[in-house]
């Protein structure tokens, strides 16, 4: 066999892998669209679920959801944006600076399931937030720091060094260089690590079992103390613990989820090229 | 205005770069906090369960049987499954989108792989228990779809946007001028790559398949809702065709259901604790070769 018909083989398996890969994810996105397009309306957004979540809507948990996004973005998204500049605006390479990234690659990789024990251990029963929004948000704040902290300092370490040095030579101290120069160059991309970030929290379920979620409250959570009905686990309930559940409503909820969360992806790439193309470094 | 202010932006500076400082070590602090609770709250079980008992084969906590044996098994089967399916599937693809597709067509692959990443698991596994079981048990014969062969399936693909974007980065990141030279000497465009460009890359490939494997361990949802969750080993050929139950299944499955303080709740953490350290071990291999190669660790996490 020549070189050149074994390149053209290679090249043809290459292509069926790279096939293989992607056409699956199409079809199950295009497969959710068209079963739960039916299902969608008005009512099925903004009603309480009812006749044990076989009929309505799912308003309670679209707005756990919703509710437990903030404020994982509350608790996350400072102390992650502060621990990016230092490793990118202060830290040498010392020991600690590598133990801490250390620690950033292997919170990366705990489980989810593993986040939401430690939740329950930590907040729930330690410090007797009970299951709540607020210890749910927290647990979710920390499993997802490493995505903010790791997109948001490469975005500030692609800020060229020039600009540092100049506001440096005209007096401004680190501080006032970091906030003033570095920081607005780098937004675009911090607020893409972080809309990816609260992402993958919007979609999680393991972490917030044991912590928040309610399988079925048909109310609003009247306070951060309350437990909450969130559209992950409302999508497991429904579609493994309860018996004679209509097929429609788990498309619904289904698409409702996968809409929630990709128009954050879509979000996140739009603000991306946007700025990129802006940008004049 | 000379004098004080001047004190006080120095004194401002230093809180500043403390305050900044002291987020860096609550990242230690948090995963060590991570740790110490596991531990609190499942450490008891070494009390309350003798080692051999736990080595057995039998996991029925109702009649307080804590055998964790075909736990570790069913979950050792599934990501065995998931990354026979996921590594040659994830590095061809990454190889084909580094060094292969035009420009155009690297563009769109690469967001399309960011939206397998993004979708959750729980429409996954809703997804594996509508589509894929169904498929499984029409197709190859097994008596219900939710098998560890369904669980694979789904592991595997949930694993492969890490692996490949991963091992995209790493292919990326060799010089250009290795290619020039491999291909000035007369090697063709296939046989660079695979001689040249994949070697060169090799630790950021290995960083590529940890990082996969351990995701496949620790993912819970959309394992438990297509596994069909029985605790039985799973020791014939014919397992893979069978239902299966891993490790994080069990502890979302029964954590809900058990009184807080009893044996079943400290086995259950300490599970967790097994987890934990096992995806420690294989998070830290990945970091060693990521810093051997004294890369940017940056696009790994996200």
């Amino acid at each position: 066999m020549s070189r050149q018909l074994r390149q053209q083989l290679g090249f043809t398996l290459l292509g069926l892998a790279t096939t293989i890969v992607v056409l699956p994810i199409l079809l199950l996105v295009g497969y959710i669209l068209v079963q739960g397009a039916s299902a969608i309306s008005w009512e099925f957004i903004t009603a309480m679920p009812r006749e044990g979540m076989r009929a309505g809507g799912i308003w309670p948990a679209l707005v756990g959801t919703v509710l437990l996004t903030l404020g994982t973005a509350i608790f996350a998204v400072p102390v992650g944006i502060a621990v990016a500049i230092y490793l990118a605006e202060y830290a040498h390479d010392t020991s600690l600076t590598r133990l801490i990234r250390l620690a950033i690659i292997n919170l990366a990789g705990v489980p989810s399931v593993v986040y939401g024990l430690f939740g329950l251990g930590l907040f729930v029963i330690f410090l007797r937030l009970g299951t709540s929004i607020l210890a749910g948000s927290l647990t979710l704040a920390i499993m997802t720091l490493p995505v903010i902290i790791s997109t948001a300092e490469e975005a500030l370490r692609a800020v060229p060094q020039s600009f540092r040095i100049v506001s440096l030579s005209l007096g401004a101290t680190q501080w006032q260089t970091v906030r003033r120069v570095v920081l607005p160059q780098a937004l675009p991309g911090i607020l893409t690590g972080v809309i990816l970030g609260l992402e993958r929290a919007a979609g999680e379920t393991a972490p917030i079992l044991f912590t928040v979620a309610a399988f079925f409250l048909p109310r609003l959570p009247r306070s951060i103390f309350d437990q909450t009905m969130a559209l992950p686990y409302h999508l497991f309930v429904i579609s493994t613990q309860v018996p004679g559940m209509p097929l429609r409503i788990q498309y619904g909820t289904a698409l409702v989820l996968l809409a929630f969360v990709l128009s954050m992806n879509a979000l996140a790439t739009v603000i991306r090229s946007h700025f990129r193309r802006r940008r004049q470094w | 205005m000379a004098g004080h202010t001047r004190t006080q932006r120095t004194f401002s500076e230093y809180l500043i770069e403390r305050l900044i400082q002291t987020t860096g070590i609550l990242v230690i602090l948090f995963l060590a906090l991570i740790f110490l609770f596991l531990l609190r709250e499942g450490g008891a079980t070494f009390f309350e369960v003798s080692l051999r008992d736990l080595l057995q084969t039998r996991w029925y906590p109702n009649e307080e049987y804590f055998g964790i044996l075909p736990l570790v098994l069913g979950s050792l089967l599934v990501t065995l499954g998931a990354a026979a399916i996921s590594l040659p599937l994830g590095l061809l693809t990454a190889v084909f989108i580094a060094e292969v597709a035009p420009r155009w067509m690297r563009e769109v692959l690469k967001p399309l792989i960011e939206v397998l990443a993004g979708i959750p698991s729980v429409v996954l596994g809703f997804l594996g228990m509508v589509v894929v079981s169904p498929l499984v048990r029409e197709y190859l014969g097994a008596p219900t779809g939710l098998t560890a062969l369904s669980g694979s399936l789904m592991l595997g693909y949930m694993a492969l946007p890490t692996i490949v974007s991963v091992a995209e980065d790493a292919l990326d990141a060799v010089p250009k001028s290795y290619r020039d030279a491999a291909l000035a000497l007369g090697a063709t465009h296939w046989q660079t790559i695979w001689r040249m460009t994949v070697p060169a890359a090799r630790s950021g490939i290995l960083t590529a398949v940890m990082l996969g494997v351990g995701r496949a361990i620790g993912e819970t949802m959309a394992v438990m809702m297509v596994t069909g969750n029985a605790a039985r080993m799973p020791l014939t050929l014919n397992s893979l065709l069978m239902p299966v139950r891993t490790m994080t299944a069990t502890i979302a499955a029964e954590m809900g259901e058990v009184a807080q303080g009893s044996t079943h709740y400290h086995v259950l953490f300490a599970i967790g604790l097994v987890l934990f350290l096992v995806t420690f071990i294989i998070n830290l291999v990945a970091a060693w070769a990521i810093f051997r190669q004294g890369r940017r660790y940056g696009r790994l996490l996200s």
